[in-house]
């Protein structure tokens, strides 16, 4: 999305959007909105049914990315938007193979973007809200209309704005003033069959003085072709410490867009890990609007792309407020023919004084093919504020692997040392023990 | 030296921007507007040959198909290309000596502190002077017609070396590249050319000077310069215009072939009127510059950038040869109201090639400063080493500063390492120099020229000193 863009819509209203024109139909936009087409929300309330209604003129009057929006510049939807799917709930034996070992922790499982009751296993905790979302929608009303769907309306995004108007279920979790989750949520997204399309929607809310560390894992049974388009609301309290970890390991051939919009109140912490392990293409976009003081957030990614997967990771930190930290890092190993870019943008705004914001982007390269794109971009408005980037791409450093070598370790052992500190240096925030050795175990599988 | 405040101001408002004087010389305007005739018009007030006319057709035609791109972080009014007028020359016949022309002309340059006998006399700098539309002098040249070397007006190049012209016009900025080129590809009117022939070392600075003087006219120049196998060359732009309260369109294309061996050194101070200080007047400069390195060979780029109400400009080096180097060095600095999109490309193709970016932005008042650049590693560029560096500084709190780095990397021998760092200066900077007796506005003065040091000493001596000056100037009274 172009900067000035970005600062504009905020203050569009819905009026100014319906009088936007409508963009000529696009066969394969119609064609991707066909999928939706024998949906039915007729049991939703009307405030929900208006909400999807909103989304729709939104959709009309975008148009679907190409190579010449600069938002999408690194990233072709072919693949995505070549392909017929379908919306179908979908029934699995057992979720054995999808749990972290050793984590204790609620499950929730969502299969093909419909929530699952039988196989998720939650504890109850008072003061604690967790349902699936349909069911929020109609139990928790109040707080829904201050919260869903608050924070995603009108950012000029073709995918947010379907999953707007079409999202299937997802999950709700509201952790009540003064809690702290004695477990950490993990859900499960599951797609089952071939030409899935999944429209997971969850909303997290962390009210004042509360803390929680959530899972969400991507993952797969077999089935190729599948697209996922997920949305996740992250709503961090005043003083509230939220955690969000993101794994996302789908093999084959599958496609994610994924987008979290979160809003930080003050004194707040949000952490954020994504590990993307796999995907033919992936597309995380993160867009975190600090707007109140005294903020820490922390954003960390760790990519390792193979064959011809493709691996994007846009982020937005928007600094509203004075006296904000910010940390960044994302890295990546790139091998085969993988395509990895990063698009990190910072702003600062005019009265968002002292701010320090850091962003930083390292990736590796093992192959001639592979590629990678790196656009790490500060927007500054404000002058008393320390802000950095930095960007680095390149190889294993010879000399490190020349001196393993001279001590006696064998070059591909040498090389694989060095990618596996390389990666594991970069999830260092996720909090949850079980959850960091599952993943440094991944990396160590991945590179041995 | 201690000033009195009044003093300080009255310095300041002298200061503004010195060379917003207007010369008062007869000149032949054509009327405004812009369609095939003008540009058949412009070509046959020049004489040009024929494939120079195709040449300029061919981009107009494109140019009409071309909608303006607004991605830059500028914003402007529409431009209205019809109430530009296209061609404005000096009245009267080419003259022939220095003492022929005209004196209003003289007493211009000597404004500009461009004296073209003190500048013979003095520092050994062959000058051509670009005023309004066309080439009014380039002093030198014979002593430079004895090496070889050819520097001359773009018109004279076209009438006396056009194999040279023809073979390598376009051939960086293709006539298509983008909206602005394709318009100064079709309305050109003059510019410098230059031609340094095979293993010579251009034994002076060749420089080039750029006026803008009549009312709502565009300057559309062009320079073309070529350096044969192993030769060296350095070269100056400068450029001013008149203070005025309509915004003027500046639209230039610069074309560096640098062959097997060569080294190319372009300087730039560019001083075009910023515009007041509510940000009323002020040149639009949207300029395309690109050079061609060749095996061994190498281009570098030297800006400093602070006139001008909007710029928009990317000198890139596209290093085509095996072992060829590029470099961009950049200070940019705005104020009040000025805007600037600035960087470089560096497109790496062949083996071993090295890149440099030091870019340093200075933003106050209520300006936007922004660097844009691109590394472009292309698959077949073994061994490719970048380093960029980007800095800026804030000196209020309603300006901004950005950076859009593009990195694109297609080969894993590749090293390349970005930084880029924002920050005002610090107070216990200020308060170290103020503890040492230096007033503020001195310590400011002080730790800018510091910061832009890396940049300022790549440019040649005498341009130096004029940059350094005219930074204090852009920023005077930018911080209370």
């Amino acid at each position: 999305m172009h900067q000035f863009e970005y600062l504009k819509m905020e203050n569009k209203k819905l009026e100014e959007l319906q009088q936007v024109i409508v963009q000529p139909s696009n066969p394969k936009k119609d064609q991707l909105l066909e999928t939706f087409k024998s949906l039915d929300y007729s049991v939703e309330g009307e405030y929900y049914q208006n909400l999807r209604k909103e989304a729709l003129a939104e959709i009309a009057a975008l148009e679907l990315p190409t190579s010449g929006t600069e938002f999408w510049k690194y990233t072709r939807l072919g693949k995505i938007v070549n392909k017929k799917y379908q919306v179908v709930k979908g029934k699995i034996d057992s979720i054995q193979p999808f749990l972290i070992p050793n984590l204790d922790a609620n499950i929730i499982v969502l299969i093909n973007g419909f929530y699952n009751a039988e196989l998720s296993a939650i504890t109850e905790q008072d003061g604690i809200v967790i349902s699936s979302l349909s069911e929020a929608k109609q139990k928790n009303v109040e707080q829904l209309k201050s919260t869903f769907n608050q924070y995603t309306k009108n950012r000029n995004e073709l995918f947010l704005a379907i999953n707007n108007a079409f999202h299937t279920d997802g999950v709700y979790i509201q952790i009540g003033k003064n809690k702290i989750a004695e477990k950490p949520y993990h859900i499960i997204n599951i797609t089952t069959h071939d030409n899935i399309l999944a429209q997971t929607r969850n909303l997290f809310v962390a009210d004042k003085n509360s803390s929680v560390k959530i899972i969400e894992s991507f993952v797969n049974i077999h089935g190729k072709e599948n697209f996922i388009n997920s949305v996740a609301e992250l709503i961090v309290g005043e003083n509230a410490f939220l955690e969000y970890n993101k794994i996302q390991d789908k093999n084959e051939e599958n496609y994610t867009i994924s987008t979290e919009q979160v809003y930080q109140n003050a004194n707040s912490n949000f952490t954020i890990n994504t590990a993307t392990f796999n995907g033919a293409l992936v597309r995380n976009n993160l867009t975190i609007e600090v707007d109140a003081s005294n903020c820490e957030t922390n954003l960390s990614g760790l990519y390792l792309g193979k064959n011809n997967d493709h691996i994007d990771n846009h982020t937005i930190v928007d600094h509203k407020k004075p006296h904000c930290n910010s940390n960044e890092i994302y890295r990546g190993v790139l091998d085969d023919s993988s395509t990895g870019v990063f698009n990190g943008k910072v702003f600062v705004r005019q009265h968002a004084q002292k701010t320090n914001a850091f962003q930083k982007n390292n990736t590796i390269l093992l192959s001639d093919d592979a590629v990678s794109n790196s656009k790490p971009e500060l927007e500054i408005y404000a002058d008393d504020v320390k802000c950095s980037h930095g960007s680095t791409t390149g190889q294993i450093d010879e000399e490190a692997v020349f001196y393993l070598q001279s001590r006696g370790v064998s070059r591909k052992s040498a090389i694989n040392l060095m990618i596996n500190a390389f990666a594991k240096d970069t999830l260092e925030k996720v909090s949850i023990d079980a959850l960091h050795n599952y993943i440094n175990t991944k990396i160590e599988e991945r590179f041995a | 030296m201690a000033y009195s405040e009044d003093e300080l101001k009255k310095e300041l408002k002298d200061q503004e921007y010195k060379y917003g004087f207007t010369s008062n010389i007869a000149s032949e305007v054509i009327p405004k507007g812009l369609n095939e005739d003008v540009v058949r018009l412009i070509s046959t007030k020049k004489n040009e040959p024929q494939w120079l006319l195709d040449f300029r057709l061919k981009a107009f035609a494109h140019w009409k198909t071309m909608v303006e791109k607004r991605w830059a972080h500028v914003s402007y009014p529409t431009i209205d290309f019809q109430n530009i007028s296209y061609y404005a020359a000096p009245k009267g016949k080419k003259e022939v000596s220095w003492d022929e022309v005209d004196p209003e002309m003289k007493a211009t340059m000597d404004k500009l502190g461009i004296s073209m006998d003190e500048q013979k006399a003095l520092s050994g700098v062959a000058v051509d002077f670009v005023f309004d539309s066309v080439s009014v002098k380039t002093s030198f040249k014979e002593k430079l017609g004895e090496l070889g070397v050819i520097f001359c007006s773009f018109s004279e190049a076209v009438a006396e070396h056009p194999e040279l012209v023809k073979k390598y016009l376009g051939s960086v900025v293709p006539s298509t590249d983008n909206f602005y080129a394709a318009l100064n590809s079709a309305v050109f009117s003059d510019g410098s050319f230059c031609y340094i022939p095979k293993g010579v070392r251009c034994p002076m600075e060749l420089s080039t000077y750029f006026r803008i003087n009549e009312a709502n006219t565009g300057q559309f120049e062009r320079t073309l310069l070529i350096a044969d196998e192993n030769s060296y060359v350095s070269y100056l732009e400068g450029c001013t215009a008149p203070m005025r309260d309509e915004n003027q369109l500046h639209a230039a294309v610069v074309e560096l072939i640098s062959l097997d061996g060569a080294e190319i050194k372009y300087s730039t101070v560019q001083n075009w009127y910023p515009g007041d200080k509510d940000g009323k007047g002020g040149i639009y400069n949207f300029v395309t510059k690109r050079g061609i390195c060749y095996t061994g060979s190498k281009i570098s780029w030297t800006q400093v950038e602070t006139g001008s109400a909007v710029t928009w400009k990317y000198p890139s080096c596209i290093l085509k040869g095996d072992n060829s180097i590029g470099e961009f060095y950049s200070v940019a600095v705005t104020n009040h109201y000025q805007q600037a999109d600035t960087g470089t490309k560096m497109i790496h193709l062949g083996k071993n090639t090295k890149s440099t970016i030091i870019s340093k932005g200075i933003s106050a008042g209520f300006s936007n400063n922004s660097y844009r650049g691109l590394v472009q590693i292309n698959k077949n560029a073994t061994n490719a080493r970048n380093f960029t560096q980007c800095d800026s500084l804030l000196m209020s709190d309603h300006c901004g500063a950005h950076t859009f780095p593009y990195i694109e990397v297609k080969n894993s021998t590749a090293k390349i390492e970005h930084e880029a760092t924002t920050s005002k200066i610090g107070e216990d900077q200020i308060f170290y120099c103020n503890q040492r007796g230096i007033s503020t506005e001195k310590a400011i003065n002080l730790i800018v020229n510091g910061y832009c040091k890396d940049v300022l000493n790549k440019l040649p001596m005498e341009f130096a000193v004029e940059a350094q000056k005219l930074l204090e100037i852009s920023l005077e009274g930018s911080v209370g």
